[in-house]
Formats: C-alpha cells, structure tokens, sequence
C-alpha cells in the first residue's frame, strides 16, 4: 500500500483533512457571499448575538463590526502564519540538523553552539528589533516566527540523525558509494519524518498561539486587520457580556488544532513504513 | 597480472581513553583476479576490520597503518570521494545482516537503481531495467513484483539476494562478503551460497568470503586465510588447509565442526581457552595460552609466516603440526 492509501483508510485522518479544507476554502471563498466587509461599522447593531439581525451570521462585535467577515479573516491569517513559519522552520531546521548530525565531529560542535547562542537571545527582543529595523508587516511576522521555529526542530532532526546514522543501511549505502548529500538527502531525512511531522503539528498551533501573543503587544497583526489570536483577545474582554465574540473565533482556532493533531497523527502512521 | 587486492603491513587500532584496541596487528594478504580467498578466525580476530579499512568504513577514531591496493592503486586513506569512485562499483561489500542493511522507506528497485544511476550516469528508465535484470540474475522470484516493494516486505534471504543483486550491478573485480549467510537459516544459508558459487563462475570476480564458519568457506574458497589476534597465522590452498592444517589454531577449529556420521559425543568439541583481549600487550604466540603444543619459546618468541611445508601453504608457528 501507499502511503496516500494507507492515510485514506484512516477515517480520523480523512475527516480531519476534509475539515481542514472546508475551514480553508471557507476563509477564502466566504467573503465574497458576505455583504459585510471587516471594517464597516454598524452603529445600529452593536454587540449583536448571532442569527438575530439578518446580515450579520455570526453577529457583531462591540464597534458593530460583522464577526463573520473578522473570524475568515483572522482564520486566513492566523493559518498563512502559522503554515509560513512552520515551512521556515522546517525547511531550514531539518537541512541544519541532519547535516551537524550526519557529518559530526567539529562540525557538529560549532553548528549545535551557534543554536544554543541563538535560542539564549530573548524572543521579544529578538522580534522588536527587527520590528523596528524592518517596520511592521506580516512576510516579517513569518520569518521572525519561523527563524526562532527551526531553532527546537534542528535539535529533534540532529538528535534522530545521530541513532540513523549507526543504523546499518547507512553504513551499507556508504559501501555502495553514495556522497553525504545523497546520503543525508535520501537515506537520513526520508527516515525522520515520523518524529518530524509530529512536531510540526504541535509547531502549527504553537506558532498560532505565539502569533496572536505577538499581536496582543502590538507587534503583530494589527487593527483593522484580525488574527484568530486577536479576535480571541478582544473576545475575552466581553466574555460575560456577549461571550459569541470569544466563542466564534474560539471554536474555529480549536477545530483547526483540533484536526491538525490528527491529521499529522494519520500523516506519521501512514508515512512511516517500518511500523505496522 | 596485478592482484585485484593487496594489503601490505596493515594495522588497525583504536586508541581509547583505557588504553588502546589493537584490532588488527599486521596482517599482510593478497587476492588474485577471480580468486575466491576465505577468512576464517573468531570475533575479534580482526577479520572483519581489515576490509572494513579497505572500503574506508573504519569508525572515525580509528588510525591505520601499512598499506591497501586495490588493482595497484593504493586506497588506504583516501578521501571519500575518490573512495567513492571505487566502492559500490568496482569494490562491492554485502554485509552480515540483510534484515538492517536495506534503507527501510525505499523500493527495492529505487534503491538498486540509485547505485547505477550515481557510477555510471544511467538514466532511471535504464536502471530500473538494469535493476530487474540482476534481481533474475540473483534468482529471485517475481523480481518485476519485487522491484516495486519495501524492504520489509521480502524475507531474510530474499533481502541478502538483493543486497547481492546490488553489489554485482557494477560488474565489480572484487566482491567482499561480511559473514553473508550467519544470520541466515541453514537451508537459505546453502542457497546463499550456491548463489555466490554461480555468480562467480558468470561474472569472473573475486570474492572474498568473510566467515567464522569453516563449512561455509571451504564449500567455496581456493584459498583460506585463517586469523588469530589480529594477525594471520595460516594461509593456503583450501584443500591443504581442510586436510593437512599446520597451526594448531587451525586444527583445532577443524575438530569443532561436529561431524553428523561420527559417534554422537556428550559435549560439542571446542577450544579450550577464550581468545586473547585485543587490548593486551603482545607477548610471544597469541595462541600460546591455548596451545596444547606451546613450550616456553612460544610464550616469549612471537612465532613469524613462514611457508612450511611447502610453497603456497604458510603458517606461523614455532611447531606445525606435521613438524
């Protein structure tokens, strides 16, 4: 079987998937049924509850604002920051790791080194200094979040590559010829994504979270602009007075985790050949 | 004709914090063009080391010395990627264990196709045919099946097969087998070798059969290089070796192959002793400890190869046994 029919056969794994592109074309295609846009305010209707005035689905916030146009847009957001990071942190993250693991020795010292120099910088300093270097925009939000990112996954890619190393086969390819970039390329990193994907799951709500944690400082998304975390921030004010405000954009943040954990769960039994 | 391997005064050490591994003394050998040479000796008598140094496998702490040419070109130390040129094509190595030494997420055909595509610059198309035609060459049943499943998928002989296939794609001049069929079944053992018996005769290569198990190489070798200590204390033509052994070492493995016709005996037969620590200063004949011919000379005189009784059989010992 292959890996796409293994990971078909795993009902949790599917729904998760198809949920997660129900979630995704609705941020995308949504706002075009919306007659609301995310910055017009209705005076006449502050703090709606939802369903209650026609135009407004999900209701409206306490500046009138159409919650439904403001959740899309902070789903849309909140996932374009949380996939860009990951990707940063991934990509460079597993090359960094696998090559200090598999090449060893020297190499190894320095390059884990310069991680621990890096992750001893203080995170909020790190991303005001660039904030204020570079001014504010979200291609900035991704890389700042993605260059702290890679610094854990270099670890967990470094730490697998020093067991796989050992491992005979490797030892087996280097007999048969093959140079260190094919071996690190082909042999080392198809054989951590196991442990890989799983982290990147947890990374994707993480970075999410540390996002809306950004833009609660006012270094990250701002108004009129929303994110799933600012929404939530905002929410949690009114939370007795008009609690659909934390609600809304809450249950779209836990349903996208939600179905992330356990597509990346179905992704690492249907990608890992070895254990079944 | 240049032997297709000559190894000259090698030495293989690990130098540890408590003091150092000497895991082959010196060895000197060659291996002819077609040849088949077995070698035979216990764990750590540093049979294995020796062509792990060759193909440039040796862990990263080791030091070597003395020399290794592979068809007149010295290889010993040399950088990777000249290594690189050789190994997998020329110099091929199938290793004890087939069951780890497949990369677990590859097709088998992907895998053999790889060692083509990166010596020779074939196309992926050519490989994967080059591929099937040497999974029919090795015997395997099915292999446009196989071509297209994982490792884990196939049995442990049908594993030690491809790895076979894989190491003969490049038609190399010399192929070294780690202890090929020890982890093995004994009747996939005897396939395995019959295999290797056949794709000699086909390919005109040399072999060289690693073994602790005289039975597997005396079935196949010309000539049979017995270990002792990380030094080579016999050598000669496998007949010679089989019937009229010198070193008592030798003997004394022969005696150990249980004999299924004779008298059913009470114990299995075996050596006397535990080999000597690779860590010990040498003194005299490593063997001596054990020896039931040892005197006082053997503990103090470290008994050289000498040829003994005639050309071609050589044998260090102060007293062969048909002295």
């Amino acid at each position: 079987m292959s890996a796409a029919e293994r990971l078909r056969s795993n009902p949790g794994a599917v729904c998760a998937l198809a949920i997660i592109v129900a979630l995704i074309s609705l941020a995308l295609v949504g706002p075009l049924f919306n007659p609301n846009n995310i910055e017009s305010l209705d005076w006449a209707h502050v703090a709606a509850e939802p369903g209650v005035i026609g135009a407004h689905w999900f209701g409206t916030d306490r500046l009138g604002r159409d919650l439904f146009a403001r959740t899309l847009e902070g789903t849309r957001v909140s996932l374009a920051v949380g996939l860009a990071a990951s990707a940063i942190s991934l990509g460079v993250g597993i090359s960094y790791g696998a090559v200090a693991g598999y090449v060893g020795g020297r190499t190894d010292h320095l390059m884990m080194r310069f991680i621990e120099v890096l992750s001893g910088l203080p995170l909020i300093f790190f991303v005001i200094f660039l904030t204020v270097i570079f001014g504010r925009s979200q291609y900035l939000l991704f890389l700042t979040i993605g260059a702290v990112g890679w610094l854990t996954m270099a670890r967990i890619v470094r730490g697998q590559t020093l067991s796989i190393r050992q491992r005979e086969f490797i030892e087996a390819a280097v007999a048969s010829g093959a140079g260190s970039a094919r071996i690190i390329f082909k042999h080392v990193i198809p054989n951590l994504l196991g442990p890989v994907i799983v982290y990147a799951t947890l990374t994707v709500p993480q970075i999410i979270l540390f996002e809306s944690f950004l833009s609660f400082l006012g270094l990250g998304v701002q108004e009129p602009h929303s994110s799933l975390g600012t929404l939530i921030a905002e929410g949690a004010g009114e939370m007795e007075a008009a609690p659909w405000i934390l609600v809304v954009p809450g249950s779209f943040l836990a349903l996208l985790l939600l179905c992330m954990n356990i597509l990346g769960d179905g992704l690492r039994d249907a990608l890992d050949v070895k254990e079944r | 004709m240049t032997p297709a391997l000559t190894i000259e005064k090698l030495a293989v050490q690990f130098p540890q914090r408590t003091g150092t591994i000497f895991a082959v003394r010196e060895a000197s050998l060659s291996v002819q063009a077609a040849e088949c040479v077995g070698i035979v000796g216990e764990s750590g008598s540093g049979k294995t080391q020796i062509f792990m140094a060759a193909m440039g496998l040796l862990a990263a702490a080791a030091r070597t010395d003395g020399s290794v040419r592979f068809e007149g070109r010295e290889i010993l130390g040399s950088p990777p990627a000249e290594l690189n040129r050789i190994r997998g094509s020329k110099l091929t190595m199938v290793f004890q264990d087939p069951m780890t030494s497949l990369t677990p997420h590859l097709r088998i055909g992907i895998q053999l196709a790889e060692v083509l595509v990166s010596h020779s610059q074939m196309s992926w198309h050519d490989a994967e045919r080059a591929a099937l035609r040497i999974l029919e060459r090795v015997r395997v049943p099915e292999p446009k099946r196989r071509l297209r499943q994982y490792p884990h998928e196939l049995s442990g002989g049908m594993r030690q097969r491809v790895m076979i296939g894989m190491s003969l794609l490049c038609e190399p001049s010399l192929l070294i087998a780690d202890e090929p069929t020890t982890a093995l079944d004994v009747t996939v053992q005897a396939h395995i070798i019959d295999l290797f018996r056949a794709m000699r005769e086909e390919l005109r290569m040399a072999i060289v059969l690693i073994s602790h198990d005289l039975g597997v190489v005396a079935g196949l070798a010309d000539r049979i290089i017995v270990m002792y200590g990380g030094r080579v204390v016999e050598s000669g033509r496998a007949r010679h070796i089989l019937q009229r052994a010198e070193h008592p070492y030798t003997a004394g493995l022969l005696k150990c192959i249980p004999d299924l016709k004779g008298p059913r005996l009470e114990r299995m037969p075996s050596l006397a002793g535990q080999a000597p620590s690779p860590c010990s200063i040498e003194r005299g004949c490593a063997f001596a400890a054990r020896c039931p011919r040892a005197d006082a000379r053997c503990r103090v005189e470290r008994p050289l190869l000498r040829e003994f009784p005639a050309a071609a059989h050589q044998v260090a010992c102060h007293f062969p046994l048909s002295s």
